[in-house]
């Protein structure tokens, strides 16, 4: 039954399935609460990073926020702070509503998240004061990226011992892909951590092959198994259509896994020359999925009546619109042609913002909206931010993804001709970066509005929580408890 | 895929492919890459960074330096000049030679062609091989970054964005230690108009003692401190500044051969 997510919620599979979704509930709030807060740090370190460029000047006296560790911290406090653990959370409440049966060991995930989120400060403290280990995306010196580790094989424990109960042994797609992504992370930090963070590291430029192979695998591979994997999930709930189909998405899913993997080695790389042209390689073939995956999403949208109106359902589709265009990106950026104009410019940069917030975080905002109350078993206290923060997301990361785009393409047509003076490349990207920086302001408005919902229902459910324990120690005792 | 197990073997595939390529294939190969040999010449490169600018490579990745700079000069090919060294014994013909045959901007087998000519007419000439490509002509660097730039490097700092200059040969770009310094307290002292934030918490700005510190940044008229005080860059900063003069990729390498220009022709 639960093969297609459309027909739960049927006659008796309610009352399961509000059993599955309270069992969900204290594990989801704190994967979520945290994801909330690092969303808003992160937004406000980029921010902070990001007004170097508005005024130089701003932290010469300011170590901690000097823009090398701003930015670096902002990326990480988005990457690991919000987008895995939301990840994880909407993961866990379609693996228990998949397999339609209660969350097994939910205590381990909670203490999990709590890991998790200490893991995170540490690390993004560690950026701030200096203590990054100095390769990208993996700037988490060895104590957070411990804790990291510690937390996600609790949660996949919990995950997979939900997935092994089922009671529907038939495999959905989102199963797939997000099964995948619970073995991926492991074996790539795993890998980068053991190769990089340790007193013997590899030497020399091995160093820079193994980063941008994790950095790919983690921001293009892992994110996207588990966007789509959501996406697969709600897209067909939220049209009230079936996926189609299966079988698509079963050729995304090989497709997606066998040649995303490959990417991410850059096309100058000082590498031995056959890597960048593997990846090159791996990029033009990575159009399929894509395409695939665009096929899916339209046919199972198309026809539906369901409404949009800014809705979870508007989300996820634009989320999904966004994963295909991120996808673009990063295989244009890999064609030689392409590259000669955009390497080392603000445009690859502007591809990673797409994939972690246009793409990742919208798709987990819509799912989020749509599950939590359902978890919760009340409605969102703020209903109508909803709708604001997914304009407020959609207009941001047009506004800032885009503008980092354009720039990076001018500044790259500048860098690219010698006789122009390097301050001019710099310059032409410096309005850009400025006019992005309303957008930045949007998408940080929006994630206020969702850190808004996701504090008032936690608020609320403790609220009630007291209640019902100060209702328990008033009420009268029964009267053969009472002593004379 | 009927089981989690057909699931789980389909990502041990993919991903097992990929870091057999991407992890241990590269591990392996310059994983066990030694120094170099430097070409026409006995030395060997690089050589291992020492002292302050060991520690300045702690520096520059603790300030995430590599953040907006590079350390990665892109090559497009090179081409090949004639270069008549003797005229030998019979300069008539071979002056005739040089200015009818084309001998500049030539490949390979255009070089040794002509090269051919010139020597079979009695003439002695060199072949120089002469890096071409955007960032070489910005004069970022002589020759394209290779692996055995970065051999004793940790962490390697590749960078990947332009919003500043290249820096992997900025030591012999600009080899002056104050100016390192000064630009790294007030870039716009130095580099008009500078987007680089200024780094005044690697400073200290002090009131002049009984004796100046010897230390103290000499700074360019107009950019020079309060009269009585004097700017004295702490540890960090000077470890920064002799990591960033130590930024020479300037050996040619049986992968990146060039030919070092001695004299301006």
């Amino acid at each position: 039954m639960s093969e297609n997510p459309t027909s739960e919620n049927l006659g008796g599979a309610s009352v399961l399935a509000s059993r599955i979704d309270a069992s969900c509930r204290v594990p989801l709030l704190a994967l979520f609460g945290g994801a909330a807060v690092w969303l808003v740090v992160g937004l406000v370190l980029s921010l902070a990073a990001i007004m170097t460029f508005h005024n130089p000047d701003m932290f010469a006296d300011c170590p901690f926020l000097t823009y090398g560790r701003a930015q670096a911290a902002a990326n990480d406090a988005l990457l690991y702070g919000f987008c895995i653990p939301a990840g994880l959370g909407v993961m866990l409440w379609i693996f228990a509503r998949l397999s339609q049966t209660e969350l097994a060991l939910p205590l381990v995930p909670v203490v999990a998240a709590n890991i998790w989120h200490l893991g995170v400060l540490v690390g993004t403290v560690a950026i701030l004061i200096g203590d990054s280990t100095g390769f990208a995306w993996l700037e988490f010196p060895r104590g957070g990226s411990v804790l990291l580790f510690t937390a996600f094989l609790l949660i996949a424990i919990s995950a997979v011992a939900t997935f092994g109960q089922r009671r529907e042994r038939e495999l959905y797609p989102s199963h797939w892909f997000l099964l995948a992504a619970l073995f991926w992370f492991p074996w790539i930090y795993s890998t980068a951590n053991l190769l990089l963070i340790t007193h013997h590291p590899v030497r020399g430029v091995a160093q820079m092959a193994i980063d941008f192979w994790f950095a790919n695998n983690l921001i293009f591979v892992w994110l996207s198994l588990v966007g789509l994997g959501t996406a697969f999930y709600f897209l067909p709930k939220l049209a009230g259509r079936p996926l189609q189909s299966h079988y698509l998405a079963l050729f995304a899913f090989w497709t997606l896994i066998l040649f995303g993997t490959w990417m991410g080695i850059t096309v100058s790389a000082p590498l031995p020359a056959w890597m960048p042209a593997a990846s090159s390689a791996a990029a033009v073939l990575t159009l399929v999925p894509l395409l695939a995956v665009a096929v899916i999403a339209v046919k199972t949208v198309r026809g539906s009546a369901a409404a949009c109106n800014g809705g979870p359902l508007c989300h996820v589709k634009f989320g999904t619109a966004a994963f295909i265009l991120s996808g673009l990106m990063l295989i244009a950026s890999a064609c030689p042609q392409f590259s000669r104009v955009t390497e080392f410019t603000w445009f690859a940069p502007a591809q990673v913002q797409w994939q972690m917030l246009g793409f990742f975080a919208i798709v987990m905002g819509g799912a989020i909206y749509e599950l939590l109350p359902r978890v919760m078993g009340f409605g969102l206290p703020f209903p109508k931010f909803v709708r604001l923060q997914h304009w407020l997301f959609m207009v941001g990361i047009v506004l800032w993804a885009g503008s980092l785009a354009v720039g990076g393409v001018e500044q790259g047509m500048r860098l690219g001709n010698p006789l122009t003076p390097f301050a001019d490349s710099t310059d032409a990207a410096l309005m850009f970066l400025r006019a992005g920086t309303t957008g930045l302001l949007f998408i940080l408005l929006g994630s206020l509005l969702f850190a808004a919902n996701i504090f008032a229902m936690t608020f609320k459910w403790k609220l009630a929580l007291a209640k019902t324990v100060i209702a328990l120690i008033k009420s009268p005792l029964e009267a053969g408890e009472v002593k004379s | 895929m009927k089981n989690g197990f057909s699931v789980f073997l389909a990502a041990f595939i993919a991903l097992g492919l990929s870091w057999c390529g991407f992890v241990l294939g590269p591990a392996k190969q310059l994983g066990a890459e030694k120094q170099a040999a430097v070409l026409n010449s006995s030395d060997v490169y690089p050589i291992q960074r020492t002292g302050d600018a060991a520690l300045g490579l702690q520096v520059y990745r603790a300030n995430g330096c590599a953040a907006c700079h590079t350390e990665q000069v892109r090559q497009d090919g090179v081409v090949c000049d004639v270069v008549l060294m003797k005229p030998g014994k019979n300069p008539a013909v071979v002056s005739n030679l040089v200015s009818t045959l084309k001998l500049t901007g030539l490949t390979k087998d255009e070089a040794d062609a002509a090269s051919d000519q010139i020597t079979a007419a009695g003439g002695s000439v060199e072949t120089h091989i002469i890096p071409v490509g955007t960032d070489i002509a910005r004069g970022w660097g002589l020759r394209q970054s290779v692996a055995a730039d970065f051999l004793y490097d940790t962490p390697v700092q590749l960078g990947s964005l332009r919003a500043g200059p290249d820096l992997a040969n900025v030591g012999a770009r600009l080899p002056d230690f104050n100016w390192q310094l000064v630009h790294l307290y007030a870039p716009s002292a130095v580099a008009k108009n500078s987007a680089m934030p200024p780094f005044r918490y690697l400073f200290e700005l002090r009131k002049i003692g009984d004796t100046p510190s010897p230390d103290a940044v000499q700074f360019p008229e107009g950019f020079a401190p309060p009269a009585g005080c004097e700017v004295v860059p702490t540890p960090e900063a000077k470890q920064l500044a002799a990591y960033l003069l130590s930024l020479k990729a300037d050996a040619p390498l049986y992968e990146a051969p060039f030919t070092p220009v001695t004299t301006k022709p």
